[in-house]
């Protein structure tokens, strides 16, 4: 074929290549590190605040002024995993130190005058976040993935309308719905069940996660599925095989959405559930400390409901970074 | 392999009609181009045959079997397409592997695993196969897109401009490689382009799409010799053919605003206004030729030069074999070869003495 773009005259000396335009100063990069490193610890405060309560003997957590250097204890976490009574007389006191068959943390806590009568409550309470975020945050990805699939492959009637449709139950605050709920609920005697409250979440996630996961599947160019379709797979099939596997930063990032809000959720959470099912949330809050508040058992508790979270966004971490990637796709 | 018919395929898209009343037969080990500009309904026609897009009306025949209602999986085609399409989560092997293992086919991994060679060695790409298909170069990239649809033996091959992204070279190297695996494996091949060099070479017989229409379909010397339309006539050769608007008066031929005049040719009957061709290699500057002109351009191309001349209004292309000694500015006479002109209606459509090549 012919050319006709007219030769250069003289060679080309200055580069426009953008990453040789000169290198931002240094200066500003210090800067920048700087407002980073302020920001981070000005966030990360109450939390190292909660976690140096939680470390705390009782008479430290309350002594004033604040102690920054204090001596480490962990009975507020025997006390969170305890149900305790005061002794009644210094001689049940007296009686009960002098036996020799005492545990390590019985000794710890006849210290403070209290005998353990049994196990506390958090840890069943914590189970049950763990089985009601747990099982509503895996249905909540997986009706999302399978809807954001649909809606971005196939022609919907009403598609429009029917995505609109489910982002509008994310138009009012939840709390503001709650009465109607509970009485719906109470009804179906889906009060203080598990299923009541994995319903209620999924339904209040899936809108979310449909929407998030159907902009990560409308990324994923759809000649990948066809390319399988003609090498002899069915539609599901390489849903399973083609889109799933790269879809799953989208996966993880919308799972650790979800999570974070079934594992969070208050309001509900106080209203439909009593002792059986009463998750860790509304606890925290009521922990009943034994002859006062037992500040350093709550930041207790608080610390150990956090693990969970900071251990799902961990774990995901590495997918919820890269951000979408795509392999071997060029855009023609 | 199959022969393929398509009887009456309409598509539309929404308000768009891709596919107009489309009927095509493409032979059994054919290897068939489909050859239009963007938007022509190319990719479409691939699409229908793969049933990977439903026609509205209209049916697909694979030898005597219609293939209505039949999903992509079931037509046993092999797909190539335009952007790769390489499982980005997979390694090479397990891309060439991956029609294998559909359940459809349940193959011993044996099998697998020597066709996998096989395609492999054949398309050169066996030192690749353990590697990520993210870290292929593009041409790297469409073999291992190719050697996907060798490693089955499937009815039909469907390639979606599988060269198009491709640089140059790599294009012209790859070109010869899939003619020849078409010629050694014998099967039936419909290839997609755009590109008129591409379906000229490789094609045994090229479909020419215009919106959804077929214009002609023949053989690349039928499509090039006699195209049957304007449409056709400019798409395919390059430099562009010659198209002047011309008349017949007094039984000659004028080309309006310039110098040429011809006898009427013979066995042809001419409308009083018309549009003459002229292929640039049948405009022959010559010392005595019939007709002048004043050259404007000479684009030197080592094996040929093309020369624009002016002559009256219009600018003629003229195609010289090697680098000619004509230069910008000259004074140039030329003649045509008579036998070789096309005329055409106002409309476009051919004017022939033996009726156009069959569609």
């Amino acid at each position: 074929m012919s050319t006709r773009t007219a030769a250069p005259t003289s060679p080309v000396t200055i580069s426009t290549r953008v990453d040789k335009v000169g290198r931002r100063p240094k200066v500003m990069r210090g800067i920048r590190a700087f407002a980073v490193i302020v920001i981070t610890i000005i966030a990360l405060l109450p939390v190292v605040w909660m976690i140096m309560t939680s470390l705390k003997s009782p008479s430290d957590v309350v002594a004033v002024p604040p102690k920054i250097i204090f001596k480490p204890s962990i009975e507020s976490f025997i006390f969170l995993v305890t149900e305790r009574v005061q002794f009644a007389s210094p001689q049940e006191a007296a009686e009960y130190k002098a036996r020799d068959d005492l545990k390590w943390y019985e000794e710890k806590v006849a210290q403070r005058g209290q005998k353990i009568t049994r196990v506390g409550d958090f840890p069943k309470q914590l189970r049950n976040s763990f089985i009601i975020a747990g099982t509503s945050t895996i249905f909540s990805v997986l009706f999302g993935v399978l809807s954001a699939y649909a809606f971005s492959r196939f022609k919907i009637p009403g598609e429009g309308d029917l995505l609109f449709f489910i982002l509008s139950t994310r138009m009012l605050p939840p709390v503001a719905v709650t009465i109607p709920i509970f009485l719906m609920y109470r009804e179906l005697g889906l009060d203080n069940t598990y299923f009541g409250l994995i319903l209620l979440y999924t339904t209040f996630n899936l809108s979310f996660s449909v929407w998030l996961l159907k902009g990560f599947i409308d990324e994923i160019p759809k000649e990948y599925e066809e390319a399988a379709l003609v090498d002899g797979y069915t539609r599901l099939q390489a849903f399973r095989k083609v889109v799933l596997p790269q879809a799953v930063t989208g996966i993880a990032a919308t799972t650790v959405f979800c999570f974070i809000f079934a594992w969070n959720e208050y309001a509900f959470a106080a209203m439909l559930t009593s002792d059986a099912t009463r998750t860790a949330p509304p606890s925290i809050p009521s922990i009943q400390g034994v002859g006062r508040i037992e500040w350093e058992t709550i930041a207790a508790a608080s610390l150990v409901f956090l693990i969970p979270v900071v251990i799902v966004t961990f774990a995901l971490r590495k997918h919820l970074l890269r951000g979408v990637t795509f392999g071997a796709i060029r855009k023609g | 392999m199959s022969s393929i018919t398509l009887q009456s395929i309409t598509k539309r898209f929404g308000e768009k009609t891709a596919l107009n009343d489309l009927s095509l037969t493409i032979q059994d080990q054919e290897f068939f181009v489909l050859l239009g500009p963007t938007g022509a309904g190319k990719t479409t026609t691939l699409r229908v045959i793969a049933g990977l897009e439903k026609q509205d009306t209209g049916d697909v025949i694979f030898d005597d079997h219609s293939m209505a209602g039949a999903v992509p999986a079931e037509r046993d085609v092999a797909f190539v397409f335009q952007q790769y399409s390489l499982y980005p989560n997979m390694s090479v092997f397990d891309n060439l592997a991956f029609p294998l293992r559909s359940p459809l086919r349940r193959l011993p991994k044996a099998e697998i695993e020597h066709r996998v060679k096989t395609a492999a060695e054949k398309l050169r790409i066996t030192h690749l196969l353990e590697r990520k298909t993210a870290k292929l170069s593009g041409g790297e990239m469409q073999r291992v897109s190719i050697g996907r649809a060798i490693v089955r033996e499937p009815r039909v091959y469907l390639m979606d401009e599988p060269l198009s992204n491709l640089d140059a070279k790599l294009r012209e190297s790859l070109r010869i490689e899939l003619v020849h695996l078409q010629k050694t494996q014998g099967s039936t091949t419909v290839f997609v382009t755009h590109d008129q060099i591409e379906a000229l070479t490789m094609a045994q017989r090229i479909a020419v799409l215009d919106e959804g229409h077929i214009l002609q379909v023949g053989t690349p010397h039928e499509i090039y010799d006699t195209p049957a339309t304007t449409f056709v006539a400019t798409l395919v050769g390059t430099p562009r053919i010659n198209l002047m608007q011309a008349s017949r008066q007094d039984g000659r031929v004028f080309v309006k605003d310039s110098t040429i005049r011809l006898p009427p040719p013979t066995g042809v009957d001419l409308p009083s206004d018309f549009l003459l061709g002229v292929r640039p290699e049948d405009v022959r500057p010559h010392n005595n030729g019939e007709f002048s002109g004043k050259v404007v351009l000479t684009e030197p191309l080592g094996v040929e030069t093309i020369v624009h001349i002016r002559s009256g209004e219009h600018n003629v292309t003229s195609l010289v074999p090697g680098i000619t000694p004509i230069g910008v500015g000259d004074e140039v006479r030329f003649d045509v070869v008579r036998e070789r002109l096309h005329f055409f209606q106002p409309d476009g459509k051919r004017i022939s003495a033996a009726p156009a090549f069959s569609k």
